[in-house]
């Protein structure tokens, strides 16, 4: 499933128009998010706290680090995610276009 | 007191900002607080750069939590450096863009965002934890998407959406990395990492790894084949934004590719080589790029990507020798490259045009500013004694010393091309003949401006130009310097040690 969200994310980039820019920069990070939390080994039902009476983990437990990093990722990605909505809200009133090719009025020298 | 010292640096700017912040709307305060700070940002670096000089490496754990479970900042001399290279830059553009920048600009939290910036940078080079480094990555490109828009015309905008993309694009790919990295080792701590990944037994995992890591800061440092971001946006915003941008943001790439090819992915025949071979390909397309260019700030953005190259292959070739260079290479071009771009701003500032053809006559206009401008441009190219020429015979050397004949070709070609830019790009602006100009109205020319103005342009270029005659100069003290960045980052057990350590004697 992360391989789906990274191939539509990737492909919704390499698309002409911009709002299907920034979809695809949300499905990719959506994607990056999940991939963190698969690697930090999904363990069910056993949350890291030491009982009482032994001073290491007795059993396999949650590794609570990449909940940490996810967490950090999507308030993250979310401050991003709204900056890149303003910004081709502007983009096209400025521009008046959503098409990433007609936006070539760097290329003229000035 | 001094055991802190390693965050004064964050504090310092994170402060500013806040300050910066409640005097939103007063933007005469804002420009005192800002070269104020600047002044006293480079008396704390250089303490820091002084204080590791002494005691070696220096490491804080945040909340004391014993090394590799906390998030560790590490000061070693090459943090150290950076971060006093980032103040000088920092003061130099924000003295700069007091007086350049218009006020409607300015409005808009300008400065607040710009310290934002320096905190983001600052952090990035003093972190040892990986995800840390990805989060003051994320402060950085915020703050440089708010600067790069700031002022919202078309071309701005437009490049702007290209740098966005390609910048997230990057962060993301960072994140599957570090996610990766996370899952093959367990840990994020940089030091404890370098154990860790040198102790796996699937090598082929570990490589792909690092060309994760390799495309996500390739990006950020504007490499070969994925640099073409760069010359669409950078000369789009207001020169000193793309001054602080040319001189730090893509070498926060390049300080990031340094620390984790030399620290974490290391021994990797493959990855070395195809580090070489990209930086090959960086010198030999940046500078054919800029050849063609017309647009003077876009001359010098393609010659950042060729520079690039210049760092980049003495990583690639890795010997003790060769990082020096590289190291060298870093704070010359971090100098010359803010310097550059505030150049192309008061040049624009004097006839309002940048593009190549239609500039001329300055040095009938103005010969000592020529004099000046010459500083930078020189020293970019590395006629001796000027900055540019001790790295590149150390890269040389150190190419000769492992007979890589490509290597030192593609440096002599690269460094060829930049002087037949640089010549054309003198030639054409100090001493053709003044073509005839329409006179813009509305526009604040050179001329017009106050004395005070005019003092705030020239200063900090003046100001960076002595620097880097110092860094020419005085070569033997950078080179000294430089060197012992390298044989500190070739020994990588003194920064695991400095990591470990420190979490050993601060336990409870």
């Amino acid at each position: 499933m992360i391989g789906v969200l990274y191939a539509a994310g990737i492909y919704m980039i390499l698309r002409r128009s911009l709002v299907k820019l920034i979809l695809g920069i949300i499905i990719l990070g959506n994607g990056a998010n999940l991939l963190i939390f698969l690697l930090g080994r999904i363990t069910k039902g056993n949350p890291p706290i030491i009982p009482g009476d032994l001073k290491v983990f007795a059993e396999a437990y949650a590794d609570p680090i990449p909940q940490a990093l996810i967490l950090t990722a999507i308030v993250i990605s979310f401050g991003l995610q709204s900056f890149a909505i303003i910004l081709i809200k502007r983009v096209y009133k400025v521009v008046k276009t959503d098409d990433i090719d007609e936006m070539n009025a760097i290329d003229q020298d000035s | 007191m001094t055991g802190q010292l390693v965050i004064y640096p964050l504090l310092l700017q994170l402060l500013l900002s806040i300050i910066l912040m409640f005097s939103w709307s007063r933007i005469s305060w804002q420009r005192v607080i800002t070269v104020v700070g600047g002044f006293i940002n480079i008396a704390v670096s250089f303490w820091l750069f002084a204080f590791i000089w002494n005691e070696g490496t220096q490491t804080i754990q945040a909340g004391n939590w014993a090394a590799p479970f906390g998030i560790t900042f590490v000061a070693d001399s090459l943090s150290a450096t950076l971060v006093l290279l980032t103040a000088i830059s920092g003061l130099a553009v924000s003295v700069f863009s007091a007086s350049s920048i218009v006020a409607a600009r300015l409005k808009y939290g300008y400065f607040p965002i710009f310290h934002f910036l320096l905190l983001g940078l600052n952090g990035a080079f003093l972190t040892g934890d990986v995800f840390n480094l990805y989060v003051w990555f994320e402060i950085i490109i915020i703050s440089s998407f708010v600067l790069i828009t700031l002022g919202g015309e078309k071309a701005q905008l437009e490049g702007a959406v290209k740098y966005f993309t390609l910048n997230i694009l990057a962060s993301m790919i960072f994140l599957t990395a570090i996610a990766v990295l996370y899952g093959l080792t367990g840990s994020l701590n940089m030091a404890d990492l370098s154990l860790k990944v040198a102790a796996i037994e699937n090598r082929g995992l570990v490589e792909i790894t690092g060309i994760l890591f390799l495309i996500a800061f390739g990006i950020k440092a504007a490499v070969f084949p994925l640099y073409f971001w760069l010359p669409d946006s950078y000369h789009t915003p207001p020169s000193a934004v793309s001054a602080i941008f040319a001189g730090l943001l893509t070498k926060v790439g390049v300080y990031a590719l340094i620390r984790f090819f030399t620290l974490i992915f290391v021994d990797n025949a493959f990855l070395q080589d195809t580090i070489l071979v990209m930086a090959i390909l960086t010198l030999i397309s940046g500078g054919l790029g800029a050849l063609v260019q017309n647009n003077l700030r876009k001359v010098f953005s393609y010659l950042i990507i060729c520079h690039i190259g210049f760092m980049i292959i003495g990583l690639g070739l890795f010997t003790e020798m060769a990082i020096a260079g590289a190291i060298f290479y870093l704070i010359h071009d971090i100098v010359v490259k803010t310097n550059l771009f505030m150049v192309s701003g008061l040049v624009y500032r004097i006839t309002g045009t940048s593009s190549i053809r239609s500039l001329g006559g300055l040095y009938a206009q103005y010969p000592l500013l020529s004099l000046l401008i010459a500083i930078p441009l020189f020293s970019l190219v590395g006629i001796p004694p000027l900055s540019g020429f001790w790295p590149k015979i150390s890269l040389i050397t150190a190419a000769f010393e492992l007979e890589n004949w490509w290597a030192i070709g593609a440096i002599l070609f690269a460094s060829l091309i930049t002087m037949v830019i640089i010549a054309k790009v003198w030639a054409n602006i100090v001493w053709k003949d003044k073509p005839e100009l329409p006179e813009r109205s509305n526009f604040r020319y050179y001329e017009k401006l106050t004395k005070e103005g005019k003092i705030q342009l020239v200063a900090p270029i003046i100001f960076l130009s002595l620097i880097s005659l110092y860094i020419g100069f005085g070569a033997e003290q950078v080179q000294q310097l430089s060197s012992r960045v390298a044989s500190e980052l070739m020994d990588r057990q003194q920064y695991i040690d400095a990591v470990f350590k420190s979490s050993q004697t601060t336990k409870p």
